[in-house]
């Protein structure tokens, strides 16, 4: 049974692999051909894309639940299942605002960054499937680790925005936008963008935070004790809340918020790998 | 020459201070401080959470330890330069707040402004000719949509988004109520550990503690009287990783002297809960169950002796002291549960749970140094005026006979470490942590702005004006045209 899971998940990953592979090549292509204003086959590439990225994430959301199935509860015990966990709530983000917005643009480096994680997470970080310990053993890891999850893709999606702002906005300096560049939106548009990406998730991080806190309480005898996870936990908050209040209040805009936005993001990079594997604490539980 | 400076005075000075300090500005960038300054508590070992880490920085490089401790480093977060940057967001933050709540609430009484003259002027605007019933319609809508509306001669001004501002100022306030939960349960807390073995009464006062600390405005007077009779406890282990699955505790608990005692079960997420005073199981391990007697046969100490876990498989070491023995006895040991042999020939346990269970003494002869009122260690003998009279590996039930007298390993319970927490505080900090989110949610996703309709028989006019850049309103008023009758 469980064998058949993990042959399931690792022919999940070689399909999700083996899908954005071609995304990434259509992609590129796409932009070369913006070149001969080839719109209509353009927008096909970008079509099949965007399908693939659905499959991708039809596939990947499956081998979550199938090593969800293979353990024998919520998959989110240690750093591989973060890891996978963690890049289909990027990719459902990355889907989500696309209903809302053309980020078709998005799409090459989030599929980079999906690839990117599962990579790590199939050759470094993978462990057999195995129960949790007795400290983890509560509601309050589905609640707190989901929202700390959907945050984290939520915030690194602002962070690759903030990102292309920067690039686009240095291109635009020293004269026109590249060709391929030029379908991309307005410089406004990015940093907006971004901006509602963080006030949207923002709320959600704050929950997630209060949910490890109450949670910590029933564990660990206390709500909050300054462990390494928890110190970084309340610097990403307090980096985007300095990032929100600079915006709304000061006036912030463009390159200076975006690195404001980059640096935030930076610390709950910084939290989820520095912390989990080399961290100490009583938050270790990458199983590495 | 002398340079002028105008001259402002103590009052004019206090003022300047104050305003800088509540200024938008000055609460960023504290803010920016409390971040990078939480930063190094996580690279430097805290007391708090690892006194033994500290203390290994005391040994291995003492001019650093020496440094950090001058800064505070090892107690960042209640170091004062860390005080003083919270404590001064804190008053920034108020000092912000406080006016604003004060004319946030003149405001939601005040009617909307009047309509301007000009509306042309404003960021939205469309004009087409009415048919002269469109005042009446838009009266509704603004009704029907929950708008704040001031009726005019000719025009309605109407107003939505107070939530956000409400929202906001409440967000804010929540976290000082946080910070004072947080102050609450530092001033009046408390926090103790005792270890109890199977089959032991933990009664609640100071002397059943192995270590307990209070807050500054709490004593040991205060303490509820409960009790805690450790009935079983059992720690399940995966047979493949070692790794713990499950830890239980049943125990009786009295919550005062008289009261009747209640059967209960306690787990790692599910503490024991007095008034606000919590129970945790926090750590496990083995005490041998030991007699020791003279050579004569006098028994000089029979009971368990809890030894403390050195690894994830409860490998333990801890001491016996028998000072009633003369000369007196003393044993260095180390506890296995499952015994297995490492290379180099010492013990080691390959299991957490007490499958083969081995007990290894140091038996030693001389004076154990527990007459000279010096407080020690029960883990540790110091042995430097002492003699070693032999090693001996022991299974359950075997007795070490020697020159001085013998000693038995009869058995083994397991003890369980109980963490007494007192936090009144508590609940004021998880009050004030949902208010900011429901706080936070009202001011980021309201928007406020202001639509005025104006009636004339020439024309209809249409204006709004989004504040803080909200988007959306342009949709919101070609709803609004819509319903008035505009032609598409």
């Amino acid at each position: 049974m469980a064998v058949f899971a993990l042959a399931f998940i690792a022919h999940a990953y070689e399909t999700a692999f083996a899908v954005r592979a071609p995304h990434l090549a259509d992609s590129a292509q796409g932009n070369l051909r913006t070149k001969t204003f080839d719109y209509t086959r353009t927008e096909k590439v970008a079509r099949v894309a965007t399908a693939m990225m659905i499959l991708g994430f039809i596939l990947l959301f499956a081998g979550v639940i199938a090593r969800g199935v293979s353990a024998g509860r919520v998959p989110w015990g240690n750093m591989y299942e973060f890891s996978i966990t963690g890049a289909l709530a990027f990719t459902t983000a990355y889907l989500g605002a696309l209903r809302k917005y053309d980020l078709r643009w998005l799409g090459l480096f989030v599929s980079i960054s999906v690839l990117l994680t599962l990579g790590t997470a199939v050759t470094v970080l993978y462990v057999p499937s195995a129960p949790l310990v007795p400290a983890l053993k509560s509601a309050w890891l589905v609640i707190h680790v989901s929202t700390a999850i959907i945050s984290g893709g939520i915030f690194l999606l602002a962070n690759i925005i903030a990102g292309a702002f920067l690039f686009l906005d240095s291109m635009e300096k020293k004269g026109e936008r590249a060709p391929w560049a030029k379908r991309l939106p307005s410089l406004d548009v990015l940093d907006q963008l971004s901006y509602r990406l963080v006030a949207f998730v923002f709320p959600l991080w704050t929950f997630s935070v209060i949910a490890g806190a109450i949670w910590a309480e029933s564990a660990w005898g206390r709500y909050w004790g300054w462990d390494p996870k928890e110190t970084w936990a309340f610097i990403t908050w307090v980096a985007y809340a300095a990032y929100l209040h600079a915006r709304v209040t000061v006036g912030w805009r463009g390159r200076r918020a975006a690195w404001l936005c980059i640096f935030a993001g930076s610390t709950f990079l910084f939290n989820y790998v520095y912390v989990n594997v080399w961290g100490t604490g009583k938050h270790t539980y990458s199983g590495l | 020459m002398k340079e002028t400076v105008p001259e402002i005075g103590a009052v004019g000075l206090l003022r300047f201070v104050w305003r800088q300090l509540t200024s938008m500005r000055t609460a960023l960038v504290l803010l920016m401080m409390l971040g990078v300054a939480a930063i190094p508590g996580s690279f430097i070992p805290q007391r708090t959470q690892n006194p033994v880490a500290v203390s290994d920085v005391f040994i291995n490089s003492p001019t650093k330890a020496l440094w950090y401790q001058r800064f505070s480093l090892f107690d960042v977060y209640a170091s004062p330069w860390f005080s003083a940057i919270y404590i001064l967001l804190f008053i920034s933050l108020i000092g912000c707040v406080l006016p604003r709540a004060f004319e946030h609430y003149k405001a939601s009484r005040a009617l909307p402004p009047v309509t301007p003259k000009n509306l042309s002027r404003m960021e939205f605007h469309s004009e087409w000719k009415g048919d002269g019933d469109e005042l009446e319609i838009a009266r509704q809508w603004f009704k029907k949509n929950r708008f704040r509306v001031r009726e005019l001669d000719g025009s309605i001004s109407a107003e939505k988004g107070f939530t956000r501002e409400t929202g906001n100022l409440f967000f804010h306030l929540a976290l000082v109520l946080v910070l004072i939960g947080v102050s609450l349960g530092s001033l009046f807390g408390m926090r103790g550990d005792a270890i109890v073995n199977v089959g032991e009464r933990f009664i609640n006062t100071p002397t059943t503690y192995d270590s307990l600390s209070f807050g500054k405005l709490f004593n040991e007077k205060t303490l509820p009287p409960f009790s805690i009779e450790v009935d079983k406890f059992v720690g399940k282990y995966d047979p493949v990783t070692n790794a713990p699955l499950d830890y239980t505790m049943w125990v009786t608990v009295k919550s005062e002297p008289d009261a009747t005692p209640e059967k209960k079960v306690v787990k790692v997420n599910s503490p024991l809960t007095f008034g606000s005073t919590r129970v945790y199981l926090q750590a496990n391990g083995y005490s041998p169950i030991v007699t020791v007697r003279d050579p004569v046969g006098n028994v000089g100490y029979q009971g368990p002796v809890p030894f403390l876990p050195q690894d994830s498989n409860l490998s333990s070491t801890g001491a016996i002291k028998v000072p009633d023995i003369t000369p007196q006895l003393g044993f260095v040991g180390s506890f296995f549960p499952t015994i297995g042999r490492a290379n180099g020939g010492g013990g080691i346990s390959v299991f957490p749970e007490a499958l083969d269970p081995r007990l290894f003494l140091a038996a030693w002869t001389g004076d154990l140094g527990l007459d000279n009122g010096r407080p020690q260690s029960v883990y540790r003998i110091n042995t430097d005026v002492m003699k070693q009279i032999g090693l001996k590996s022991l299974s359950p039930g075997e007795t070490y006979t020697f020159e001085e007298g013998s000693i038995t390993f009869e058995t083994y319970v397991p003890w369980v470490n109980l963490q007494v927490v007192r936090d009144p505080g508590k609940s004021y900090a998880l009050v004030g942590g949902i208010v900011a989110i429901l706080g936070l949610l009202a001011s980021l996703f309201t928007r406020r702005r202001r639509i005025w309709v104006s009636v004339s028989k020439k024309k209809v006019e249409v204006a709004g004006l989004a504040k803080n850049a909200a988007p959306g309103l342009e949709l919101e008023m070609a709803q609004l045209a819509k319903a008035l009758g505009r032609a598409e």
